[in-house]
Order: structure tokens, then C-alpha cells, then sequence
């Protein structure tokens, strides 16, 4: 019969999809998302734009004088998102007083220092006996905000570009676009790519669409290509000037700029691909390219320091990392604390399982002599 | 006591107050005439005006300059042209005879690319001191000769207007060390640069922050609290340092709104008119440094910027370079050691001057 051919031929792994998207709905996503860039650039709004949120609410601008002495400091902030039953653990990390001192040489070591800092945090999970819940808190995504007002890329931002770029997924960004005509939003854009081709800086690059894709969903990825750097526009506010519905924008005596009109600036371009499409993507890159690239360094580093000649560089990439040992890297006191209860608590579990698995096999005796 | 005596009298012993009396004018005797000549002179003469804008590339000096003149002072550079930024500050000054109504300007445009666009911008004021102390001590050395020109070439900045960028916070560390140093030397009108990122309210918010910080730091922006004439001066200048810094616009574009054609900027949300004091306060900038205070600048330029700098360098006299025509301040020293006019440096230097005076006289 009809139905029986079919029944031979459907194996069934057509519902895989499914399933993982069941199961990726039960785990949550979480997502690492980084803001760097001089103050008064929008930033803040704009991540407030994005995600609907209220993130900053509770922030305090430093007066000028507590500026004069202020040092980069980093910070996280992390909200839970919800839409359609899945739930997305965001986690923003940003940068106060990036560029804002008047000497900024080596503003952005502590950044560096960050994001390494994760991936090191990542490896020893990794490595480490219990790897049911790691946490990952690696920076999948670096939004880069650059002056609308400069002539391109400032010396600030590329040196800053230049010291992560193969560390974590960099999108710029060009912040309070509202500010330029649009000849000179092409025109800055177009510097901005040369600049960053000059200087060999390596941005996020979204991968090619299949070639089986319709010709709209093609031609509309090329033109989101094409508007890298994006030029944003944020704004959490509603206004109502007399048009079909409310819009969200920003309200000039001369006009209304909409956030969400593709004419105005490219915020739904960058929401729709940093949230919409890519947001796993970034998370793959940062795992499969960035951090692996840093663990291989780290551990060919402590393998054999110094070791110069290809042979034996090809040799210790062969080797598998059970037959380094991981030193002790100097840790915050508390951090180690932590480490140190973590392996207790691991300890504890092992011996709670071990004792079990006696209690069952004893068990499993007990009735195999009962029986008998 | 006796009505008569008690009243002033020219004839009284005692001195009378200085007070002018105001004559009876028995017919008209044409004082007045010598505000028209003053003009003739003036116009014959031309005036000269001497500004420099500072700060970071970008924020629109080039065109704020083409704007308040009306004239293609400078070519606004766009983005994306091969324009090299400057590793280090360089000043450059260009300068135009402009003209309205018979009215001839001589318009100086120093312009300081490479201001604060650095990593590391610490000092990045010194070159900006060195010039404005520069031009001081061109006009003193003009002024200290012997035989002076009629009319020593005036190069010394009159004003210097500072762009803060619209970041909408508050000034940042880099404005601050720049406003503290060069407001004690020259008169400096901050404004909020490319005001168009910002909304009225957000404009507010920034100016008052800017205003607190320069409360705080005890910075004197032009108009100065501390040199006003009088009570008309006073007024007049309290509006003007309740909007200051005001928050401008350039433009050097031409477009057509309502049928009229107006300098602005052009977006897709709407068109941003210069000179309408609702979309930014363009017009109050222009009034300030021509309309209404340009003879101002000039004049506080001259007595109290220029005289504080010369009266530091007279001090130093002894150090001065001496060139022809040189009229040595500082005493010869004297003959034969005597105990009483032993004590060297400034004080005897102004005593000598006294005994001058007393010979003359």
C-alpha cells in the first residue's frame, strides 16, 4: 500500500530540527554582548533601543571633576529577555571612561585583559572535572562605536580595534548617525572600510547566504553588507507628531528622526542582525575561531615556551592537551575561594555518586541473594 | 547756623565733591560731529579682527568660520577626502579682506588641526599658549621701540572659540585643562559644536552641566563677570552668560524652505536652518562676536590680556633680547656702590622710572 512505501522510505530525522529547538528553548541563550567607544556616543540608548530594555537606569554620569582621575573600569549588566517562550539571558558589558582622559595611552589594556580573562575562565571549566554547567561568560560580540564627527577611524580606535580583533567578534558602529547628511554618512563610511582594510583590522564577517536563497532575501543581505559600518540611531522614546501611528524617535524643531525607519539610519539592520539572524553565529565564531585560537596559544605557550622551529610547532599542535599540565595562574584571592568550595562541592558530589552506585550494586546483591 | 554758609559754594574753603557740572548749552556747538568723523577714520582704516577655533576634528570650525563670515574662508573638508591628520598640533592662519557697506574687515582665521585628536593629548594647549603669547610679544616689541609705527600691525588672537563636542554629558577632562589655561590669556567663547545630534532638552541639560563645571573650576569665559563697566554692561552681558555655551550649527550650503533660500543642512527628516534661532543659536554667536562685541573683544584683548602679558614680561625685562632701537628698562648699574640704592631687580627699576618722571617734571 501507499502509506506502507512511505513508511519504509520516512526514516524520521526530519523532526531533528524540532528537537533541537525544543531542547535550545529549554536551555535558554545566553549572550555576551560588549559596548566600547568614547562617552556621549549613544550607547547606552541605543542598547536600550535594541532589546527593549531598561538597562541604564540607574546610572550616574561622573561629573567632570571625578573624570580627571577616573581610570577604565568595566561593567556588567545582565537582564533577562523573554519573547515567544524563549528566554535569552543578555549580558552587557561596558567600558566607562573609555577615551575620555586626556592621556589615553593604553586605555584599552583592561578591556584586553577582560575578554581573556573569560576565555581563560572558559578553558579551565573546560578542562575541569565537572562540565555539566559551565558558564559561559566569553564576549561574543563587541558593538565598536565611532564618532560620527571624526574624519573616519580616530589613532584611539584603531589601536583599540587593532588590540582585540582576533579576540572577540567586532561590529562597528557609527553612534548618533542622526547628526550627519547623508552624503557624509557614504562618505564616512566609505573612509571608515578603507581605514579598516589599511590597517588589516579584522571585523566580524557575516557569512555568504546560500546560493539556494530567493533573490530578495539575497539582494536584501547584500545591502546590509553594504551598510557596515551601521549607522545608528537610538531612542527609547515615543513620539507622536501627527503620522499614521507613533514611532519611536527622536523629536527635532526641524523633523523627526524614526529609529526604526531603514531611511533614517540602519538601526533595524543591525537589530536584525545582531539579534534575528545572527546571534548564534557570533556565539560559533567566538567558539569555534576566537576562543580556540586563544587556547591554542595559551597552551602551546605553556607547553614549551620558546619553541621556535615549525617541526615543533606542528608536533604540540598534535599533542592533546591531557599531557600539559594547566600552572597555577595567579588568581584573585575570592576567585579562589570560589575555585576551592566549587572542588569541594564537586568532591562531595562524586563521593554522593559513588556512594549510590554501592548502594545500588549492594542493592542489586541484596536481591540477587534474596532470589537465590 | 546760617542757611547760606552750610550750602557748597565754588568760594567755599572746603574742596568741593568731584562732580561734573553740566553746563547750559546755549546753542548747538556740534560735539556730536565727532562721532561721524571717528566713523570717516574708521572706515578709511579698515578694522582688524583676529580669531582662532580650537577643537577636535570634525566638529565643523571650518564651516562655522564660512558661516559667521558668509565667505569661503576656509574649504570645508568632507570625510573620505585624502586628508592626512596631523600628527601634532599645527597652527595655521589664513587671512581675507572682507567688505559690507564700504565697511573693510581684515580677518585673521587661525585654525588648529590635530587639537586633541590623539591617544595621548596631554600638553596638546602648549603650542596654542605659545602661539597667542607669541603675537602678544610682536605687538610689545612694535610697542617698545623708540620710534613706533602709526599703527603697530595688530596679530594678537581677539577671541578663541572653543568647540565642545555634543556628547550631551558634561565637558570633558581635555576641555577642562584647555579652558583653565587659556582663559587667563585670551577671551574664550566655548560653544557646543554640531548641536544637531542634540534635542532642545538634551541642549539644556548639557548647558547647564557645562555651566556648573565651569563654576566649579572657576574658569571665566568671555563675556568675564569681572569686567563689566557698568550696570547697562552688566545686563546686557548676564543674558548672554545665561546661554553661553551656545549650541550652533554651521553651514555653507544653500537650500530652498517656504520659497526663502537658507544656509542649512539638509536630512532626510528635515532641513536644519542656521539661521533660525529655533533650530539653534547660530544667529546669538554671530550677534556676539560681530554684531554687538567685536569692538569688546578687542578692547579687553588690549587692556587686560595684553597688559597682564606685558607687565609678566617687563618683570623679566632683564631677560628680554635687546634689538635696534631697544629702550633698556632695567637701571644701569650704578657708579660707586652706595648702601641706599642697592636693591637690584624690579624695584629699582621702578624707581628709576619715578626719578624719571621727576626730572621731567
Amino acid at each position: 500500500t501507499a502509506i506502507g512505501a512511505m513508511d519504509k522510505e520516512y526514516v524520521g530525522f526530519a523532526a531533528l530540527p524540532n528537537q533541537l529547538h525544543r531542547k535550545s528553548v529549554k536551555k535558554g541563550f545566553d549572550f555576551t554582548l560588549m559596548v566600547a567607544g568614547e562617552s556621549g556616543l549613544g550607547k547606552s540608548t541605543l542598547i536600550n533601543s535594541l532589546f527593549l530594555t531598561n538597562l541604564y537606569e540607574d546610572r550616574q554620569i561622573p561629573e567632570a571633576s571625578a573624570r580627571l582621575t577616573q581610570t577604565l573600569t568595566i561593567e556588567r549588566r545582565g537582564v533577562e529577555i523573554e519573547e515567544g517562550g524563549i528566554k535569552v539571558k543578555l549580558t552587557v558589558v561596558d567600558t566607562p571612561g573609555f577615551g575620555d582622559s586626556v592621556d589615553c595611552s593604553d586605555c584599552w589594556l583592561p578591556v584586553v585583559r577582560f575578554i581573556e580573562e573569560q576565555f581563560e575562565q572558559y578553558l579551565r571549566d573546560e578542562s575541569g572535572l565537572n562540565r555539566k554547567n559551565i558558564q559561559d561568560s566569553r564576549v561574543h560580540c563587541c558593538l565598536y562605536f565611532i564618532s560620527p564627527f571624526g574624519r573616519g577611524l580616530r589613532p584611539l580606535d584603531v589601536a583599540f580595534l587593532r588590540a582585540v580583533h582576533e579576540k572577540v567578534n567586532i561590529i562597528p558602529v557609527i553612534g548618533k548617525a542622526d547628526a550627519l547628511m547623508p552624503k557624509e554618512t557614504q562618505a564616512l563610511k566609505q573612509k571608515i572600510r578603507e581605514q579598516l582594510k589599511e590597517e588589516e583590522i579584522n571585523i566580524y564577517q557575516f557569512p555568504e547566504c546560500d546560493s539556494d536563497e530567493d533573490e530578495d532575501f539575497k539582494r536584501q543581505d547584500a545591502e546590509m553588507k553594504e551598510s557596515i559600518p551601521f549607522a545608528v540611531v537610538g531612542s527609547c522614546e515615543v513620539v507622536r507628531d501627527g503620522g499614521p501611528r507613533p514611532v519611536r524617535g527622536r523629536h527635532y524643531s526641524w523633523g523627526t528622526v524614526e529609529v526604526e525607519n531603514p531611511h533614517h539610519c540602519d538601526f533595524l539592520n543591525l537589530r536584525r542582525m545582531l539579534v534575528q539572524t545572527h546571534l548564534q553565529d557570533l556565539k560559533e565564531v567566538t567558539h569555534d575561531l576566537l576562543y580556540e585560537g586563544y587556547r591554542a596559544r595559551c597552551l602551546q605557550s605553556l607547553a614549551r615556551p620558546g619553541a621556535r622551529d615549525r617541526a615543533s610547532r606542528s608536533k604540540l599542535s598534535r599533542q592533546s592537551a591531557t599531557e600539559i599540565p594547566l600552572p597555577m595562574l595567579p588568581l584573585a584571592d575570592t576567585e579562589k575561594l570560589i575555585r576551592e568550595k566549587d572542588e569541594e562541592l564537586r568532591r562531595m558530589q562524586e563521593m554522593l555518586e559513588k556512594m549510590q552506585a554501592q548502594m545500588q550494586l549492594s542493592q542489586a546483591q541484596g536481591e540477587q541473594s534474596d532470589a537465590l | 547756623m546760617d542757611p547760606l554758609r552750610q550750602s557748597p559754594s565754588p568760594s567755599s574753603s572746603r574742596a568741593s565733591s568731584p562732580r561734573t557740572l553740566s553746563c547750559e548749552r546755549l546753542g548747538y556747538v556740534g560735539i556730536e560731529a565727532v562721532l561721524d568723523q571717528l566713523k570717516i577714520k574708521a572706515m578709511k582704516m579698515g578694522f582688524e579682527f583676529n580669531i582662532m577655533v580650537v577643537g577636535q576634528s570634525g566638529l565643523g570650525k571650518s564651516t562655522m568660520v564660512n558661516t559667521l563670515f558668509k565667505s569661503k574662508i576656509w574649504k570645508s573638508t568632507m570625510p573620505g577626502l585624502r586628508v592626512p591628520m596631523p600628527q601634532t598640533l599645527q597652527l595655521h592662519s589664513v587671512t581675507h579682506v572682507i567688505e559690507e557697506n564700504g565697511v573693510k574687515l581684515k580677518l585673521t582665521v587661525t585654525d588648529t588641526p590635530g587639537f586633541g585628536d590623539q591617544i595621548n593629548n596631554d600638553k596638546c594647549w602648549d603650542p596654542i599658549l605659545g602661539y597667542i603669547n607669541e603675537q602678544y610679544e610682536r605687538y610689545l616689541q612694535e610697542e617698545i621701540l623708540i620710534t613706533r609705527q602709526r599703527h603697530i600691525p595688530d596679530t594678537r588672537v581677539h577671541c578663541c572659540i572653543y568647540f565642545v563636542p555634543p556628547t550631551g554629558h558634561c565637558l570633558r577632562p581635555l576641555d577642562l585643562e584647555f579652558l583653565q589655561r587659556l582663559c587667563r590669556a585670551v577671551n574664550v567663547v566655548p560653544v557646543i559644536a554640531r548641536a544637531d545630534s542634540l534635542t532642545i532638552e538634551e541642549r539644556e541639560a548639557f548647558r547647564h552641566r557645562i555651566q556648573d563645571d565651569l563654576k566649579t573650576h572657576s574658569i571665566e569665559v568671555y563675556p568675564q563677570k569681572s569686567f563689566d563697566e557698568d550696570v547697562n554692561d552688566k545686563i546686557l552681558n548676564s543674558k548672554i552668560r545665561e546661554r553661553i555655551p551656545f549650541a550652533v550649527v554651521g553651514a555653507d550650503r544653500e537650500h530652498m524652505v517656504n520659497g526663502r533660500c537658507v544656509l542649512g543642512r539638509k536630512t532626510k527628516w528635515g532641513i536644519i536652518e542656521v539661521e533660525n534661532m529655533a533650530h539653534c543659536e547660530f544667529p546669538l554667536l554671530r550677534d556676539l562676536l560681530i554684531r554687538s562685541h567685536l569692538q569688546d573683544l578687542k578692547d579687553i584683548t588690549h587692556n587686560v590680556h595684553y597688559e597682564n602679558y606685558r607687565i609678566i614680561r617687563l618683570k623679566e625685562s632683564h631677560a628680554l633680547p635687546q634689538g635696534p632701537g631697544w629702550v633698556n628698562l632695567a637701571p644701569a648699574p650704578p657708579p660707586a656702590p652706595t648702601g641706599t640704592r642697592a636693591s637690584p631687580g624690579p624695584a629699582k627699576m621702578c624707581r628709576w622710572a619715578e626719578d624719571n618722571s621727576d626730572e621731567d617734571f
